[in-house]
């Protein structure tokens, strides 16, 4: 069966899917996920009609012959008919399930075999609540580190080393794979292949505590050349201040609370506790897909980071408003 | 077919006797039941036991000293003995005799008293204490559950033996001291499997 | 057996019905070991708990009606599904099957009580503890927060301080303590006190179902026990079963917890099947088609159930040969669930079926449970449960079993027993307005989560982005409930207005095949004045019954059979009203709620425990006339 053949079948579904769903798959685990999905969706749905066409004439039956007497019937001429229909339905059942363990069987085996063809890794780890993100540098080995945002070179199998730093969360980008957990004390990994170029959403899907909701990220496919100079920016260290009031900012997050929490590569602030800042600015979304990146929101979520995503581990610091759209504008800055 | 008739009556149950023993008497599935949901109990928690060695590197970790036989086996040996007077009380039960009955109860609490001194030395011997790591946990765990089980038996024994000596045993009371006995076994045998695994896996594994 | 029997019948009647009467009063409630009061009061609670946890699910619909709205914050959405599932699974769904077998199975049986009635009272008085112990709390806001099972580490000392977490641990610990107490009895009722002629292969359908679900409890609920007892330890007295830093491993709670959760759905459809035979058989109006075949199906899924606990955790990175495995065997399932399905529809076709509203819950219940089944068939492949597993694809999974697969089948139930609990028929119109807008409302509520889900909304979430596209679905599925909770409303309404206004009926208002339509409506303190016979598995649907009589009439005794042939064996002396069943929960109260605070609860608590339990099992019998204690001439 092919892929369009079956897509006609789920359109309306599909065409209303978005950055984050398994019916528009971008990516090869995703796509052999779509294909048994389709194929488990006819099976079952011939299996569901044969139910109630058996039950409708059944129901049926009784309207047109049976009188409306009460007594019971202890003869039963009807069963044995019945009770060879009953092996047929037994044996139909049977095929229908070997069809789908024997589907399952290979797509899993399909999802193992891209191990093979790993040619980058990354490692992810979850935090409640939002995602720590390294890439190994393929020149010198070393590791770069982001947040919330993942950039994929398109057609490039990419392994993704998966890490807790407190509870279990679970790592799934719809479009492109399946989920994998992310389980303190055990190293997990997923293999993912994207094959179509854009932006896509991933959420974390294991309840992980009070703001479980808001723990997604974007996650981007791009061409390798593209990433590759994504990830050349990403290497190098934070951009200086451009003018007086980022200068200013500059200073507030490096020698303030900030840094407690927060690391500027470049400078001094090497907090941990938080994600890394050091291109906040080139992320399109901020708090782990809960704002998008721009200077207004910047500052309210300096200001207010409860009020936009209440639990959030970030506390809110006081800062003077000059200070705050200071601190905004030198963030805004680091692309 | 509406309400039926008056039934038709084909016989009495007068003559029926009153009481029964062994797997005949209803109390009898009732102790089974509940040795069925504690065995059930016993085989999980030692599942957890082989889960969490089978996911540790070394067994038990490094810096962990190996259990000490002397004490467990000692309870171990005193409890397998036990079952001697154990299955007399049974068998003495079954025949109704209700003087050995009373003597054999009182005799099994005076041994259960032992027994739980004895445990209670294997205990003061558990090294090193449960909060050190997830082996010490889960050997801790072992022990007290099948601890706890001396204990509610013993208990049951006991008050049994104050019952017996006061009144006068019927045949149901019968029926129970043998049900009091089969659970005694079950303790006892639940225990072998454990003894096992806490003490000679670390050893061989 | 029915009124109509004059002369000595009625003495009979009157004497057993004063020896088996409970003392009046408030006294007579708190004492009684009357199974069928015992159960009507298990089953007013979990109903009414069903309630309160359908309003909880209402809210939070509301909440997810439109992308992001404010009306809850992350805590309270939390609390309320979590409030929700751990109700409805542990506190409703759970131990109304047990409370609908505590009323019938004696009854099914011709008999006068349970096997062991203070147990019966115990495990009804436990539950009340179990139930005070989530909502007591949640009255002073300290409801757990963390869903319906509690992952370590997130449920650990670490991430959890405070005494949420406690509280749903040991919630469960009574619940469950509660549930084995009531198996034991139901199962052991089941195999000892038969009536003669009924051998296991005379056996109604409903009683198989409910031996498999009891054996079933018996050997899963310790695990969840056990996996709730690790927790309190580790976030008490930090033991390290669970923290991996400490050697523990986080999965192996999952491993204990499904070993438990899966059977539990099991626990929770088997009696559903029950309900569904009995009320097929008796308004297709002939013997169920397929007998063997059902038991069969029925063993199958309890054996089976105990090898599936896995699909739970496909995303966790077993490997992958066992996650094959897995999905085998939990696909497997479909083939004797399927088997019953023909077998029931298969009934329908070769009988002669009335329409009444019982029998609509049956249609409404194939209908709806097979949608339900077949999405669990899809998720069961390990491979596309990685896209599946934790979205609303799942909660239109199990709200489809669930409510389509047991709720509705109870409700059919409910409606066919009603008369002969009450005396009263049930409304058929309100009967038949409140199947369709629950049934109707559920489907239009429940089914576009399936496309939720598929677009990809996780679930646990309290709140969504306006640019997800998911807005207009949410809203159909809140529409859809709020229909579904109106019928419930109306089912309710039917319910009180029939108990003083129904129809008045005799013994046997649909012509039942089975021995419960043998009593009276409402049934005497003592059931049947006669022990039944049985020789055919619809033993009403004959020219003539049999019974035995020679049980005593003043004081209370049961028939005692083998467990294969059913032989008579002895009369069994019947245990009268006992206040201690009530203290021993008390007791067991104080100990398992002192044991959140200390471990020594579990030492001093134990104390009240043993005394209550002894004047429980003391028995009364003559002082001993000899021996050092004996009473002195
Ligand atoms: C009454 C309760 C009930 C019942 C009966 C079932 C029945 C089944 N369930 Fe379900 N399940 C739950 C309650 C139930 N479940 C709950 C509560 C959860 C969620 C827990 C949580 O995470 O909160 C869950 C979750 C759950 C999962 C985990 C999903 C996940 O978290 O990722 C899986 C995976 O395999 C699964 C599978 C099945 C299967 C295969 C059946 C089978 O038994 C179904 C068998 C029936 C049929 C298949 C229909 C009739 C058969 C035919 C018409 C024959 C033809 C069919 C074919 C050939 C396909 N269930
Ligand atoms: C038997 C179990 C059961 C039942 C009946 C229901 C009923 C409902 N459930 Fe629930 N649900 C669960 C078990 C159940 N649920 C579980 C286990 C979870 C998972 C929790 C977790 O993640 O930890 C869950 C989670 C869950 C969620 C997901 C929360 C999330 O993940 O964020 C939602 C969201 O819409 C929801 C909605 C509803 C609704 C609208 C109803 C109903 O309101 C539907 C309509 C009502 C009925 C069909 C019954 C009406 C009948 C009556 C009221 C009659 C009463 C009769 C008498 C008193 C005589 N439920
Ligand atoms: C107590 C630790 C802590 C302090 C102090 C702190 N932060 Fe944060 N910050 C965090 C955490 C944790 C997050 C992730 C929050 C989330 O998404 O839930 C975060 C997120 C952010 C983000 C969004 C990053 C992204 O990629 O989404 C920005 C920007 C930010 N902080 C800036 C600041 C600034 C500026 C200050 C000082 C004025 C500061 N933080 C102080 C912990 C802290
Ligand atoms: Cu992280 Cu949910
Ligand atoms: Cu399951």
């Amino acid at each position: 069966m092919t892929q369009k053949g079956h897509l006609a079948f789920l359109l309306p579904l599909a065409s209303c899917a978005g950055a984050q769903t398994p019916l528009a798959p971008a990516g090869d685990q995703a796509a052999g996920q779509y294909s048994l999905l389709l194929l488990m969706l006819w099976v079952c749905g011939i299996l569901y009609m044969l139910v109630l066409g058996f039950l409708a004439m059944g129901l049926w039956r009784l309207r047109r012959g049976a009188p409306a007497g009460n007594e019971p019937t202890l003869e039963t001429p009807s069963d044995a008919v019945l009770g060879k229909t009953l092996w047929i339905w037994a044996a139909i059942i049977v095929v229908g399930l070997l069809l789908l363990a024997g589907a399952s069987f290979l797509l899993e085996r399909r999802l193992a075999a891209a191990e093979a063809r790993e040619a980058l890794l990354v490692r992810v780890s979850g935090h409640q609540w939002w995602w720590r993100i390294a890439y190994r540098d393929p020149r010198n080995g070393s590791w770069i580190e982001t947040a919330n945002e993942l950039h994929l070179p398109v057609g490039t199998t990419a392994r993704i080393e998966l890490g807790s730093a407190d509870v279990i969360h679970s790592f799934w980008v719809p479009n492109v794979a399946g989920k994998m957990d992310v389980i303190p004390g055990r190293a997990n990994a997923i293999d993912v292949t994207p094959r179509r170029i854009g932006w896509f959403r991933g959420q974390c899907a294991e309840f992980c505590g009070l703001q479980h909701a808001k723990m997604a990220f974007d996650v981007k496919v791009e061409t390798p050349a593209q990433f590759a100079g994504w990830l050349a920016l990403q290497a190098r260290p934070a951009p200086a201040p451009e003018d007086a009031a980022a200068l200013r900012g500059m200073e507030i997050v490096t020698r303030g609370a900030c840094a407690m929490c927060h690391s500027v590569r470049g400078t001094s602030a090497r907090g941990r506790p938080g994600p890394d800042l050091t291109h906040v600015a080139s992320r399109r979304m901020i708090a782990a897909g809960t704002l998008a990146m721009n200077r207004g929101n910047l500052q309210g979520w300096i200001a207010q980071p409860q009020a936009l995503k209440p639990g959030t581990l970030m506390l809110p610091v006081t800062l003077e408003p000059r200070d705050a759209n200071a601190v905004a504008q030198y963030l805004g800055q680091l692309k | 077919m509406s309400s039926p008739e008056s039934p038709r009556i084909i016989g009495s149950l007068a003559d029926l006797p009153d009481s029964a023993r062994g797997a005949a008497h209803l109390v009898w599935w009732g102790n089974l039941g509940f040795m069925l949901i504690e065995g059930t109990g016993f085989v999980l928690a030692v599942g957890c036991y082989l889960f969490l060695s089978s996911a540790s590197a070394a067994w038990p970790p490094a810096g962990d000293p190996l259990p000490s036989l002397w004490w467990s086996s000692i309870f171990t040996l005193a409890l397998i003995a036990s079952e001697i007077p154990n299955l007399w009380v049974k068998r003495r039960s079954g025949e109704h005799d209700a003087a050995a009955v009373r003597l054999g109860v009182l005799a099994m609490t005076a041994i259960g008293l032992i027994l739980l001194f004895l445990r209670a030395c294997e205990i003061a011997a558990l090294q090193p204490s449960w909060h050190q790591d997830a082996y010490a946990s889960v050997m801790w765990m072992l022990v007290i559950l099948h601890s706890s089980h001396i204990v509610t038996d013993w208990g049951d024994t006991l008050v049994q033996a104050l019952w017996l000596h006061t009144h006068q045993i019927g045949d149901d009371q019968f029926a129970d001291v043998e049900d009091n006995c089969n659970y005694w076994t079950f303790v006892v045998v639940a225990w072998l499997p454990l003894y096992a695994v806490i003490y000679w896996l670390p050893r061989f594994a | 057996m029915t009124a109509t029997a004059a002369g000595p019948g009625d003495s009979r009647a009157a004497q057993l019905r004063q020896t088996w009467r409970d003392p009046p009063g408030l006294w007579g409630f708190l004492t009684t070991v009357d199974h069928k009061r015992i159960a009507a009061r298990y089953i007013v609670t979990t109903l009414f708990l069903l309630f309160l946890a359908g309003m909880l699910a209402m809210d939070m619909r509301l909440q997810l009606s439109a992308p992001g709205l404010h009306r809850m914050d992350p805590q309270l959405y939390n609390e309320s599904f979590s409030l929700h599932g751990s109700t409805m699974l542990f506190l409703v769904s759970v131990p109304v099957m047990e409370a609908m077998a505590l009323w019938l199975v004696p009854l099914m049986l011709g008999q006068r009580n349970m096997a062991f009635p203070r147990l019966a009272a115990f495990s009804y008085w436990l539950y009340l503890g179990g139930v005070l112990m989530l909502w007591l709390p949640h009255a002073v806001n300290i409801t757990p927060d963390l869903g319906w099972f509690e992952y370590p580490p997130l449920s650990g000392p670490a991430y959890s301080p405070g005494h949420r977490a406690d509280i749903w641990a040991q919630m469960i610990t009574f619940t469950e303590v509660a549930a084995l107490a009531a198996s034991v009895n139901v199962a052991m009722t089941i195999l000892k006190l038969r009536p003669p002629g009924m051998t296991l292969a005379k056996m109604p359908l409903f009683l198989w179902a409910m031996l498999v679900a009891s054996l079933m409890t018996i050997f899963a609920l310790p695990a969840v026990m056990l996996a709730t007892s690790m927790l309190i330890a580790d976030r008490l007295v930090s033991t390290h079963f669970f923290s991996p830093s400490g050697g523990g491993d986080a999965l192996l709670f999952q491993h204990l917890f499904w070993f438990f959760g899966h059977p539990e759905v099991y626990i929770i459809f088997v009696p559903a099947v029950g309900f569904v035979s009995a009320i097929v058989e008796t308004f297709a109006r002939r013997p169920i088609f397929g007998y063997a075949a059902m038991v069969l199906s029925v063993l199958a899924i309890g054996i089976l159930a105990f090898g599936l606990w896995v699909h739970h955790m496909f995303a966790v990175g077993l490997p992958r040969l066992g996650n094959d495995f897995y999905t085998a065997a939990s696909m497997t399932i479909a083939l004797p669930a399927g088997i019953q399905i023909f077998c029931w529809i298969a009934t329908i076709w070769g009988g002669r079926p009335r329409l009444a509203t019982p029998m609509l819950w049956v249609i409404g219940f194939i209908i709806t449970f097979v949608i339900g089944g077949l999405s669990g068939v899809m998720t069961a492949s390990a491979p596309l449960d990685l896209q599946l597993t934790d979205t609303y694809f799942i909660v239109a999974h199990f709200h489809y079993v669930l409510v389509g697969g047991a709720i509705f089948p109870l409700l059919g139930a409910f409606c066919y027993w009603y008369p002969k609990a009450t005396g009263r028929l049930m409304s058929e119109k309100l009967g038949t307005l409140a199947f369709a807008l629950i049934v109707g409302g559920f489907n239009l509520g429940f089914f576009p989560m399936h496309i939720l889900g598929l677009w990809g909304m996780p679930r646990r979430v309290y709140t969504y982005p306006a640019g997800m596209g998911w807005g207009t679905l949410n809203l159909v599925a809140t529409i859809g409930s709020a229909v579904a909770v109106v019928g419930g409303l109306v089912f309710v309404a039917n319910a009180l207005w029939s108990f003083w206004y129904g129809r008045r009926v005799g013994a046997d208002p649909w012509g039942g095949p089975t021995l419960e339509w043998a009593a009276r409506s409402p049934p005497p303190p003592h059931n049947f004045d006669l022990v039944l016979c049985v020789d055919s598995l619809t033993p009403l649907w004959k020219k003539e019954l049999t019974a035995f009589d020679g049980l005593a009439l003043d004081r209370r005794e049961m028939l005692v059979t083998t467990v294969m042939e059913a032989e008579p064996i002895y009369r069994q002396n019947s245990v009268g009203p006992s206040i201690w069943p009530l203290m021993s929960a008390l007791a067991v109260t104080l100990l398992f709620v002192g044991s959140i605070f200390t471990p020594w609860a579990l030492v001093w608590g134990a104390v009240p425990v043993a005394i209550a339990l002894t004047f429980w099992f003391w028995p009364t019998r003559a002082r001993a006339s000899t021996g050092p204690l004996g009473r002195r001439r």
